[in-house]
């Protein structure tokens, strides 16, 4: 299926706030909420995963603190700090996951694969 | 394996009842099942809910509701492919065809059948005792009939004073009545408790506003004449009640095995082995309708065993798994008094012999049974102070031999008692007994790579239930970790081997003034939401620099980034600060009309000031903004920092008042506002020795004398108060504000992340009068240190709210979405007393963004 998926503009990277995240809005997605972080240490620059944080039941990941646990890039929630891997989307803690998407920069705006 | 042949080995269980144990027996198969198809689960409920947490039942009249105590939900059992009814009482077991039978008429074919009908509430036949307000306590329907009985209830009686009586007894009070509690027997809990432990846990309770009658056997319900009914004993005497609840005791339900030719025990229980296997082999029972060895476990630990055996066995997972009996020891709290009971607390083995210490001006009762030899401990009771509870249990569980003085272990010798340390437990040693993990198992993580409780938590699953024992388990995980050699550090985190006191020292002496160089330099990884925090602020701390700054918001808190408090729903909450609680009508009116324009709920707190909730992230700027022009400012209730100076009116007005407490708040606020610390700081002032604002139990308290100030340090209200200590008296304005620059300046360098100044006090070696030592003798040298430190940041104060509507880049930070101007649609509100509050889950409409489509009609209409 991965064929029929596209590279969607959600930004540009002047809206990016570096060590840290914001939110863009999927109208096209069902009006999905995607958390989008911008991480210049590792090698992928950008992350996106869902916004929902499914513990706290609130649109509030990109307000999390960004980090790592042995290596593994995180957002931890600003509601009740769970912390998220942002490659993956696993609860690190706790049973629960959330979807990441895959992210790029291209030409001075923020991708994500859809 | 083939897919038919996997059907082929399909194996039917079929599970009757579910309670707490029938709902953990589930829970062990759908975890140790090679595949749902390899064993398809039916569950059978005769209440009209799935699981819920009986044990914490009493929690409904605190407010929790039956979602609350839900152990499982039906999303979860169908994710599990276990196929449910509720609502379908098994009325009868057709063994030679193997299939149950409802009330209703459905069968279920089973290949092994698992009773788990619990019991019920035993109800004495007392003439009069069935009618309409006569109630019991074991469901959540109960408890509904119980409320509703209550509201037109003045007093209640609880016939039967055991453990669970005492519960409901407790239940009764809360809702308001005048309660006593009647028992047969001469003492409470006579199957816990000795009779010493039971004289003096009476005291206790009559203390608290319940009555107790001992002694006394209920003849015939009557009709009351002051209330609805009247109870006769037989001795005569009379008690009028409007409401009587029974808990004298619980009956197995074991009519499905009476009735189907299985083996029940003389005074009821369905007989089963060690494999938790009935007189048919395919028949289990576990949990209260079982009988093992003669015995009803009537707690819920035993049952989960049980259940695990069950599935082990059922399952073929693990055929050594077996029941041999439990502990029945237990500590609870009943209405605030501690009470313990281990093992053989009535002294019944022969030759045993035992210690009692009793002090009745301070209401505590302790007993240990110990071996005729006295080198074993067999039992003990303990009422009003269970603090040795853990070392007791452990003597007796693992078989340990007894210190010389056995008594020295419940005797009040401060200091050199006895301690039963972690080491000295054997591997056996049950360390949770909620879910059964020994020290063996945690040894076994720790061989595995568990290295911190957290660890050890996630994968044995220790202490997760009722919490009792996490104090036991730190203690082993410490002592095993130190024992490989393991340093157990303090570090604050993965990303720092530095306390925080450590990292603030490198902060100063290096003149570090990012996250990123401290990284660097001294630590490893990107940081994660512990040490970013505290990195952000010790570096506000040293340099008081605008916490928004571009390198600065990575590393705050939510509530330090968006300068408001985040509330369960994602909105905000804005306190204004309002100095001493003083303040003019022309800012009142202000607040309110803010609020009135933003439709926040409203509220005083508890500090004197004015809450807002319920602002979207995108309403902030502009919601300061209205503030500001009115002359307020930021309260920094998201911060570390200082909150409020709380005050009382003072010699202004009062007529007792000999200082200005109004004045010296105001003061006090406005020199050490916006100040980040270890943790949050409270002030208050009191114009006088009445103290009315409540100064003792403040970080720092001031109360007036009529030749100056004394000054109160390191008070705390919270999880736990602790009274200030009177640091110096009779201060004049310059020497209190000298003071507590210094201590303030001191806590600042010293304290550890998160720690109150209370906490930062216990732990001061020397105390009080080492404290007094630094800040009044100067004998470390460096209170000039100090004080230029404070005289530093106080310089630079500013209001960030203020700083940063004047911002344009920070600015861009308030917003929901980069790429549109809709509000959270997932944000919603309902209207309660008047006023908004967030909507509840089962309350919110999948509805667009209302603001959105009103705007959109708006250009239609253009
Ligand atoms: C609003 C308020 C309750 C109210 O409706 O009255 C409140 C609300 C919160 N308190 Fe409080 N506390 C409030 C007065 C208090 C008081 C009373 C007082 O200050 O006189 C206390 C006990 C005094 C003390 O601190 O020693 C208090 C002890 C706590 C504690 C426990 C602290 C402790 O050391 O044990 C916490 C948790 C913490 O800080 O870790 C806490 C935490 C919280 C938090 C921040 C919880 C959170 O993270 O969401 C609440 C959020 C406030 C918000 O969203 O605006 N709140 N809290 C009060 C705000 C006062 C103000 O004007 O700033
Ligand atoms: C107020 C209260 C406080 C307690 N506090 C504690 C405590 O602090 N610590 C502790 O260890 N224990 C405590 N207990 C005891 C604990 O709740 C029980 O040990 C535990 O619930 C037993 O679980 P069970 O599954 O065997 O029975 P239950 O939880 O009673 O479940 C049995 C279920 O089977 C159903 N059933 C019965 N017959 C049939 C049938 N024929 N067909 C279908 N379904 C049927 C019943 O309706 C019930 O839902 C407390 C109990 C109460 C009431
Ligand atoms: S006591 Fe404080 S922290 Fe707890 S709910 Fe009330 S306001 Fe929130
Ligand atoms: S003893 Fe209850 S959680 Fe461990």
């Amino acid at each position: 299926m991965s064929d029929s998926k596209q590279w969607y503009t959600v930004c540009s990277v002047n809206d990016l706030v570096e060590n840290s995240g914001i939110c863009a809005l999927l109208e096209k997605d069902d009006e999905k909420q995607i958390a989008i972080f911008s991480l210049p240490q590792q090698p992928e620059k950008v992350f996106a995963v869902d916004n929902f944080d499914p513990i706290g039941k609130a649109n509030v990941l990109y307000r999390g603190i960004t980090g790592s646990t042995q290596g593994e890039p995180i957002v931890a929630s600003p509601l009740y700090k769970q912390q998220f891997s942002l490659k993956t989307g696993l609860c690190i803690q706790e049973e629960a996951a959330i979807t990441a998407y895959q992210a790029r920069i291209a030409e001075q705006e923020v991708q994500i694969l859809l | 394996m083939s897919a038919s042949n996997q059907l082929n080995t399909a194996q039917k269980i079929v599970v009757v009842g579910n309670g707490m144990v029938g709902h953990h027996f589930v829970e062990q198969v759908a975890n140790l099942r090679e595949s749902a198809t390899a064993a398809e689960i039916t569950v059978l409920s005769a209440e009209n809910r799935l699981a819920y947490d009986r044990v914490h039942l009493s929690e409904f009249f605190g407010g929790k509701t039956a979602q609350d105590l839900a152990l499982t939900d039906e999303a979860t059992y169908s994710d599990w492919q276990v196929d449910f009814r509720t609502n379908a009482k098994v009325s009868k077991i057709d063994r030679v065809n193997k299939l149950v039978i409802t009330e209703t008429g459905e069968t279920f074919s089973y290949d092994k059948l698992v009773l788990a009908t619990g019991s019920y509430p035993f109800v004495p036949p007392i003439p009069g005792g069935d009618q309409p307000h006569c109630l019991v306590y074991r469901t959540i329907e109960d408890l509904e009939a119980i409320q509703r009985t209550a509201e037109s209830s003045k007093v209640g009686v609880v016939i039967g004073g055991g453990l669970l009586g005492l519960e409901a007894a407790n239940a009764l009070k809360q809702l308001g009545l005048q309660t006593h509690v009647v028992e047969f027997a001469p003492q409470l809990m006579a199957v816990q408790v000795d009779a010493g432990g039971g004289r003096l846990l009476k005291d206790k309770i009559e203390e608290l506003g319940v009555k107790v009658h001992t002694s006394k056997a209920t003849k015939v319900i009557e009709q009351g004449e002051v209330c609805r009914y009247k109870l006769v004993f037989s001795d005569g005497t009379e008690l009028e009640t409007d409401m009587v609840l029974f808990s004298a005791g619980i009956r197995p339900y074991d009519n499905l095995g009476r009735e189907n030719g299985l083996e029940v025990g003389e005074r009821g229980g369905i007989v089963v082995n060690s494999q938790c296997q009935t007189s048919d082999n395919e028949i289990y029972a576990i949990g209260e309708c079982a009988l093992y060895k003669n015995f009803i476990y009537g707690l819920v630990a035993p049952g989960y065993t049980m259940a695990k055996v069950a599935a082990n066995q059922i399952l073929a997972t693990d055929e050594q798994a077996s029941f041999n009996g439990a502990d029945m020891s237990t500590k609870l709290k009943l209405m605030g008094v501690d009470v313990g009971s281990i093992g053989d607390a009535h002294g019944k083995t022969e030759g045993s012999l035992s210690y009692t210490y009793e002090n009745q001006p301070e209401g505590v009762y302790k007993k240990i049974v110990v071996s005729a030899d006295k080198k074993l401990m067999l039992g003990a009771v303990l009422v009003g102070d269970t603090s040795e509870y853990d070392s007791l249990l452990q003597y007796m569980l693992n078989a340990i031999e007894l210190p010389e003085a056995p008594e020295a272990l419940i005797l009040p010798m401060a200091g050199d008692k006895p301690t039963l340390g972690a080491d000295a437990l054997p591997d056996t040693a049950t360390i949770c007994s909620c879910l059964n993990v020994t020290k063996g198992d945690i040894i076994e993580a720790i061989d595995l790579g568990a290295t911190s409780v957290g660890d050890i938590k996630s994968c044995t699953k220790a202490s997760t239930g009722c919490g009792g024992c996490s104090a036991l388990l730190k203690n082993v995980v410490d002592k095993e970790l130190e024992n490989r050699g393991v340093e157990v550090k303090k570090d604050i985190c993965e990303h720092f081997a530095y306390s925080r006191q450590e990292l603030f020292d490198i902060v100063k002496v290096e003149k570090i003034s990012s996250f990123e160089q401290l990284v660097d330099k001294h630590g490893t990884g990107s940081g994660c939401e512990i040490c970013k925090p505290t990195v952000g602020s010790i570096l506000a701390s040293v340099w008081n620099d605008y916490i928004l700054d571009k390198a600065q918001v990575p590393l705050q808190d939510t509530n330090d980034n968006f300068l408001a408090n985040m509330q369960k729903d994602g909105t905000y909450s804005i306190v204004p600060r309002i100095p001493g609680g003083e303040i003019t009508p022309e800012k009142l009116i202000v607040i309110g009309e803010v609020a009135k324009k933003y439709n926040l709920y409203t509220k005083i707190t508890g500090g004197q000031r004015i809450d807002l909730f319920g602002a979207r992230v995108d309403q902030l700027p502009d919601i300061w903004a209205e503030l500001i022009n009115a002359g307020l400012e930021t309260g920094h209730a998201y911060g570390k920092a200082v909150r409020t100076v709380k005050s009382c009116v003072g010699s202004t007005w009062c007529r007792y008042g000999v200082q200005d407490s109004v004045g010296m708040a105001i003061q006090i606020e406005d020199r050490y506002k916006g100040i980040r610390a270890p943790h949050k700081i409270k002030f208050a002032v009191s114009g006088c020795t009445r103290e009315c604002a409540e100064a003792q139990s403040k970080d720092f308290g001031v109360i007036a004398t009529d030749k100056g100030w004394n000054l109160y340090v390191c008070g705390n209200g919270g999880m736990k108060p602790r009274h200030g200590d009177l640091f110096a008296t009779d201060l004049d304005d310059e020497t209190l504000i000298k003071y507590i620059d210094r201590i303030f300046a001191f806590y600042i360098q010293t304290g550890d992340r998160l720690q109150r100044t209370s906490v930062w006090m216990d732990n001061m070696e020397g105390g009080l009068a080492y404290l007094q030592k630094v800040v009044i003798d100067d004998h470390l040298g460096v209170c000039d240190e100090l004080e230029a430190q404070m005289a530093n940041v106080i310089g630079k104060y500013q209001c960030e709210w203020k700083t940063t509507l004047e911002n344009p880049e920070a600015l861009k930070r308030f917003r929901q979405f980069v790429n549109s101007d809709k509000t959270d649609s997932n944000i919603q509100f309902v209207t309660e007393r008047e006023q908004i509050r967030p909507a509840r889950e089962e309350e919110k409409i999948n509805i667009i963004d209302v603001t959105h489509v009103s705007k959109a009609v708006a250009l239609e209409e253009e």
